[in-house]
């Protein structure tokens, strides 16, 4: 199926969940969902056969700091039947929370910590949302555009930047 | 070799004939030889069961992801080797294709069977490693001994052609380095030749060795649903009877121009896994071969464009004014991508390996997220563990062939 045929396909089919197509320049299929929907819509591609989006390739999160709404979620679909991509994106403010696609695709657990790790992106419904990489006790968000490549200064840490106050949009 | 501690309140069963047994918690790694780096595994168990398993990583964590945003978009190659370090080659193309589709821009044929070469390479490099590590992990010490020996093989046709044994940034934006020095085709030939022979030396080494067998077969059985399900993707996917490669469903570079077969087993277990592999290895000599006979024997390896690529001829950089320029440029700068995303994936030795790059039009990544396949093939050992005795979690971890600078990026 080309690409522009799976975008009508599933453009026509679920217009509700769908806000509008998004162009991009690597011109792969991809769309922006409202962020409550996306647990709801996610099952019911996979679950359609004429989709069958079986297999979750990647979740991302992305920082757009200092513009609003301020995070975005992308989803990368892929079929093993049929062998397409598909994009899809939320849109989220800052202290927005977005469900879950563990119920869905159970690869989706580690995607969704490693997003709550880096930009503390709250998925609910999570069966074990805490911190991946990083330890329990660790502050901030590192991915955060807004957040210090050296991190800040502590005791482990001598080279990093002062902390800031908690008004510069940084929190623990 | 494990540090064992009991739980004060362990929870009291009592089985049939009465007696009272009590869970305890057992941490293996994470520094342990059988972990493959620095995995820690955190598990309750019921005598030699293991009830539920925690899997800890991020030891290795060294914020590749951010650091790639502060760097320009030919000093992320350097990071990408040190993914799965040992197929540097693979990750480099990857990340490299998401660049070029940005760009708009292809490697020229030469270039792009030169890459493909490499990449399957650096795949029997990979496979051959945790085909030897594996039966180590087990007790078979030998083998690793031995895939050394053809690893050694490997790492001189590297050199020979990128300068460096591990960390090569061979490919580059826009094609590779630089060309095949002279003599490296013939070299590579009496690899292939002297390589096929030496698998049959491992099919009596350890595919006949009734322990291995006794340890592998069976054991961390993953049916094609849940392979699926849990994002496995690679020898692990496969070893499932999932029928999917990215080099021939979505095929990249010059695999549509290459014949091979996609290796598929029906069992699930670590012997298929293990199996996989070794079979997959003999696909890629053939790869390779045919790289070799197809390869145009002359032509550009790189695209000519002064503004992404350094110049083919390094004369020209010293006898022409914008010549001059531009290395300069590039060197100090680096090259302006347009605005826009891209994803681009290829097969890896491990599974799908995907870069999703977003760029703002700078010389610097906006952000890139690596969609790791050690990262996410490790996450089915949380499921599949639950089922098996903890000295079968040695063979199902090194089934997986999880590489940990890859899982913690």
């Amino acid at each position: 199926m080309l690409d522009s045929t799976l975008l009508n396909t599933i453009t026509e089919s679920y217009a509700d969940y769908i806000i509008h197509g998004v162009d991009t320049s690597d011109g792969f299929p991809c769309l922006e969902v409202e962020c409550h929907n996306i647990a709801e819509f996610c099952a019911k591609l996979k679950q359609d056969p004429k989709l069958q989006f079986n297999f979750l390739s990647d979740i991302c999160g992305v920082d757009y700091y200092p513009k609003t709404p301020r995070f975005e979620v992308v989803y990368h679909l892929y079929s093993i039947t049929y062998k397409y991509r598909l994009r899809l994106k939320c849109k989220l403010a800052e202290e927005e929370k977005i469900p879950t696609v563990t119920s869905v695709w159970r690869t989706a657990n580690w995607h969704e910590r490693e997003a709550f790790d880096m930009y503390g992106i709250i998925f609910y419904n999570h069966p074990d949302l805490r911190r991946i990489y990083l330890w329990d006790g660790f502050e901030g968000y590192p991915q955060r555009k807004d957040f210090p490549l050296r991190g800040y200064r502590d005791e482990y840490n001598p080279f990093g930047e002062d902390s800031p106050s908690n008004d510069q949009g940084w929190s623990h | 070799m494990t540090e064992m501690t009991q739980l004060d309140s362990g929870v009291k069963n009592s089985n049939a004939e009465g007696a009272q047994t009590k869970e305890v918690l057992l941490n293996l790694g994470p520094q342990h030889p059988s972990t493959h780096g620095v995995l820690r595994l955190v598990m309750q168990m019921e005598g030699e069961k293991i009830v539920d398993l925690d899997v800890i990583i991020g030891y290795l964590h060294r914020g590749n992801e951010k650091l790639c945003e502060s760097f320009t978009y030919t000093q992320i190659i350097p990071l990408t080797d040190r993914l799965d370090y040992l197929c540097q080659p693979s990750n480099n193309l990857a990340y490299v294709r998401a660049v070029e589709k940005l760009l708009g821009i292809e490697a020229p044929e030469r270039g792009q069977y030169i890459r493909v070469m490499m990449t399957e390479l650096s795949r029997i490099s990979g496979h051959l490693l945790i085909s030897g590590a594996l039966p180590m992990d087990l007790g078979a010490i030998t083998t690793l001994l031995y895939v050394m020996r053809e690893r050694e093989m490997i790492m001189d046709l590297m050199e020979m052609a990128t300068g460096a044994r591990m960390h090569s940034s061979y490919i580059r934006v826009g094609g590779i380095r630089e060309d095949l020095p002279e003599g490296f085709t013939e070299r590579m030939q009496e690899f292939c030749h002297i390589f096929r022979q030496r698998m049959a030396d491992y099919e009596t080494l350890v595919a006949k060795n009734r322990m291995f067998l006794k340890r592998t077969k069976g054991i961390g059985v993953i049916t094609a649903e849940e392979a699926i399900d849990w994002g496995l993707s690679g020898p692990c996917l496969r070893a499932s009877g999932v029928d999917w490669d990215l080099r021939r469903d979505n095929p990249y570079e010059v695999y549509d121009r290459l014949q091979f077969k996609v290796i598929v087993r029906e069992g699930g277990d670590c012997y298929d896994r293990w199996r996989c592999r070794m079979d997959e290895m003999l696909e890629s000599l053939n790869m390779i071969e045919q790289c070799l006979a197809q390869m145009p024997s002359d032509g550009p390896v790189k695209v000519d464009i002064p503004q992404i690529a350094f110049p083919g001829d390094k004369a020209k950089v010293q006898s022409s004014m914008e010549s001059l320029i531009h290395q300069f440029q590039l060197s100090a700068y680096g090259f302006k991508v347009p605005a826009g995303e891209a994803y681009s994936s290829i097969e890896a030795p491990k599974g799908e390996l995907g870069f999703y790059i977003i760029s703002d039009g700078s010389e610097k990544p906006f952000r890139v997220k690596i969609r790791a396949p050690s990262f996410v093939n490790l996450q089915v050992l949380n499921a599949i563990a639950k089922r098996c005795y903890l000295a079968d979690v040695i063979a199902i971890v090194g089934s997986l062939d999880p590489v940990m600078k890859e899982v913690d990026k």
